[in-house]
């Protein structure tokens, strides 16, 4: 039985008990990623981080947030109130959502009733995921504009240039899953991936992805839209109090978000690494669970430890990474990996499809020693020398360019 | 049943939304009830069956189209609302008269139109998949028309590219360009960057200038903007000299 087939059996209170555990999961998982993100990045700054309150200081994040809420809502003088108020909102709420489509156990009994621990399963639920993703940036780019002053106005047009250009290659590097799992729909990828993860099997989507997720929920070092050197806090330099929490909280939960998309489009989901498949009927089958999360909180390490590593990009050359780089890149991988799959599916002979490799390989070296060239010669080119000129005047649109 | 439930519940909220973007007068009010429309419209699709149309809606839409429109109205900054006065007197009852009769006229033509042959149904169109009978269509009987649109967007793009397109007569200078013009340009006074406003002055606001360590004023720690448009202080007030440092009895 399918998934789909599976949730379609499920009555409303089984529907009911799903939402509710997405909720507190993604609440504690939130709570629990904020204390290990500080923790790890005190182990990498050589210094204890929290550890006072509760054991291992794991209690941190909790009596932050209740001195958040009792903070004073402030809501400035300048600002658009009703879209002041929503923005938080908006933010808060489609974080959530991408989750009810990540299927993150296989066959489970949940009070004795058999279904699988995804809240529902459509064609094209990746798509959806996106879709989730893009609405919930409104809410950053809204409260930038709505704040009223320049800082945040900075922010949010970052944000908004920023998650336009990597959720085009984030798109991109899906397409190539699309084609290999011959489907949209999170459930059916898992099961495509029960011999090779596509994180081997498809690499270069998947480093595409990790980058581009990271630009899509402004984590360091892609962090413009907060910039706290630059932009003092961004987007949210004027909200304060629980309009703040629900920023943090989104901001987390969105990390968790994309980890989990990631684990079940390259990282074969909630399956058990290969060799250790007997592990999955433990439990009742709830042991996938365990490696559902584990890969999350892998995938949450690797994005703390980018922040404890890389300095923050400057803005001119993050566009550029991402669209002379990453989208091309993407593109290209996309047409090998269709005409690929076309002719393995029309049945050529392996000598065939190494041929097509062959080429593609020369594509890449060919392509590679052009760039080095090029940049030899623009290294060796003595450069102009640079004059002011005597007073301001246009410049004349074809008078003899260097370059374009 | 629940597509209808959903329908007078959504249906009013779309139209409101959509009555209310012509009528409010702050332009991204007005993008925001756009965006809000089309994520009805992407909510009705879905209930109609057509799951990829409603959710490629809200990417394409609501994600990537408005997400620009916001992005340009952005720049024109939080109090910026339409002027409401009429330029050309007369011009909107002759306005709201002629959309009336177009849409009027519209509402007619359309309601009375037929599809010519007859609709195959929900569960027939759907038998190979959403997503497949959709992807089928597109490339084999409408592959000419949709071949054409993707060549017009191309074209558009390139079209605005050409207009935005202007051509550099020197290269743009890069961070070390200019870091050397710095340090071999005359003096190496500003090799370091200018100095910041305010520093070492009596107010650190950006008007003011900073002080050098012998007491004067540096107009250069002004930024180029506010000097142009006349916003600096005179900076000679702030000369060390000047300044009155008597300090006065507390009360």
């Amino acid at each position: 039985m399918s998934n789909a087939e599976i949730i379609a059996t499920d009555p409303g209170w089984i529907i009911l008990v799903k939402g509710l555990l997405v909720f507190a999961t993604c609440v504690v998982l939130t709570l629990l990623a904020i204390w290990a993100e500080r923790r790890i990045v005190a182990r990498m700054q050589e210094r204890p981080g929290p550890n006072r309150v509760g054991p291992l200081g794991l209690l941190q994040s909790l009596s932050d947030g209740v001195k958040l809420a009792l903070k004073e809502d402030l809501i400035p003088a300048a600002a658009d109130k009703i879209i002041f108020v929503l923005a938080p909102i908006i933010s808060a709420t489609t974080c959530f959502m991408a989750f009810a489509v990540i299927p993150v156990t296989g066959q489970v009994s949940l009070f004795g009733h058999q279904t699988v621990m995804q809240m529902t399963d459509i064609p094209v639920g990746v798509l959806y995921v996106l879709a989730v993703a893009s609405v919930g940036v409104y809410g950053i780019v809204l409260a930038g504009w709505s704040s009223g002053s320049t800082y945040p106005l900075l922010g949010g047009l970052r944000s908004s240039a920023q998650v336009i250009s990597y959720e085009v290659a984030m798109g991109l590097s899906l397409v190539s899953v699309f084609i290999y799992s011959g489907s949209m729909s999170t459930s059916d990828i898992v099961a495509a991936q029960s011999q090779w993860w596509y994180a081997v099997v498809l690499f270069p989507s998947f480093v595409i992805y990790a980058i581009s997720m990271v630009g899509e929920t402004n984590r360091a070092p892609f962090d413009l839209a907060e910039a706290e050197g630059e932009l003092v806090g961004g987007f949210h330099t004027e909200y304060s109090s629980l309009k703040f929490a629900l920023f943090f909280l989104a901001e987390y939960v969105n990390i968790v978000g994309v980890s989990a998309l990631a684990t079940t489009l390259f990282l074969g989901g909630y399956h058990a690494p290969p060799g250790l498949g007997f592990t999955e009927s433990w439990l009742g089958g709830w042991f996938t669970a365990i490696w559902f999360f584990a890969k999350v909180a892998a995938f949450f390490f690797l994005f703390v430890w980018l922040r404890g590593t890389l300095p923050r990009m400057r803005y001119d050359q993050f566009m550029q990474f991402g669209w002379k780089v990453l989208i091309p890149v993407s593109l290209f991988w996309i047409l090998t990996v269709a005409t690929l799959r076309l002719l393995s599916q029309q049945g050529t002979s392996r000598t065939g499809l190494l041929i097509v490799s062959g080429v593609v390989i020369a594509i890449i070296m060919f392509v590679n020693i052009a760039f080095d060239n090029a940049k030899q010669k623009k290294k060796n080119t003595p450069r102009p020398t640079l004059s002011k000129p005597d007073f301001a005047v246009p410049e004349l649109p074809n008078k003899g360019s260097d370059r374009v | 049943m629940p597509e209808s439930v959903l329908f007078w519940i959504m249906g009013p909220l779309a139209v409101i939304a959509a009555i209310g973007m012509l009528l409010v007068k702050k332009a991204v009010h007005s993008a925001l009830l756009l965006a809000w429309v089309m994520i009805t419209l992407a909510f009705f699709y879905i209930a109609q069956g057509a799951l990829f149309l409603g959710i490629v809606q809200i990417v394409v839409y609501t994600g990537a189209v408005m997400m620009l429109f916001l992005f340009i109205l952005m720049l024109v900054g939080v109090d910026a609302s339409d002027s409401l006065t009429e330029t050309i007197r007369g011009l909107r009852p002759i306005a709201i008269t002629a959309a009336i009769g177009f849409g009027g006229l519209m509402v007619s033509l359309i309601g009375r139109a037929t599809l010519g042959r007859e609709s195959v149904g929900l569960d027939q169109a759907n038998a190979a998949g959403n997503v497949e009978g959709l992807a089928y269509q597109l490339f084999s009987t409408y592959v000419f028309p949709f071949e054409a649109v993707s060549a017009l967007l191309i074209t558009a793009a390139m079209g605005a590219m050409v207009l935005a397109h202007h051509q550099r007569e020197v290269p743009r200078s890069t961070q070390r360009d200019l870091s050397e013009q710095r340090f071999r340009s005359g003096s190496l006074a500003t090799a370091a960057g200018l100095p910041g406003p305010g520093v070492f002055a009596r107010h650190n606001a950006v008007d003011v200038p900073a002080l050098l360590p012998d007491g004067t004023p540096a107009p250069a720690s002004i930024s180029e903007t506010l000097r142009a448009r006349g916003d600096m202080r005179d900076s000679s007030q702030f000369q060390l000299d000047q300044v009155n440092t008597e300090v006065k009895d507390e009360k």
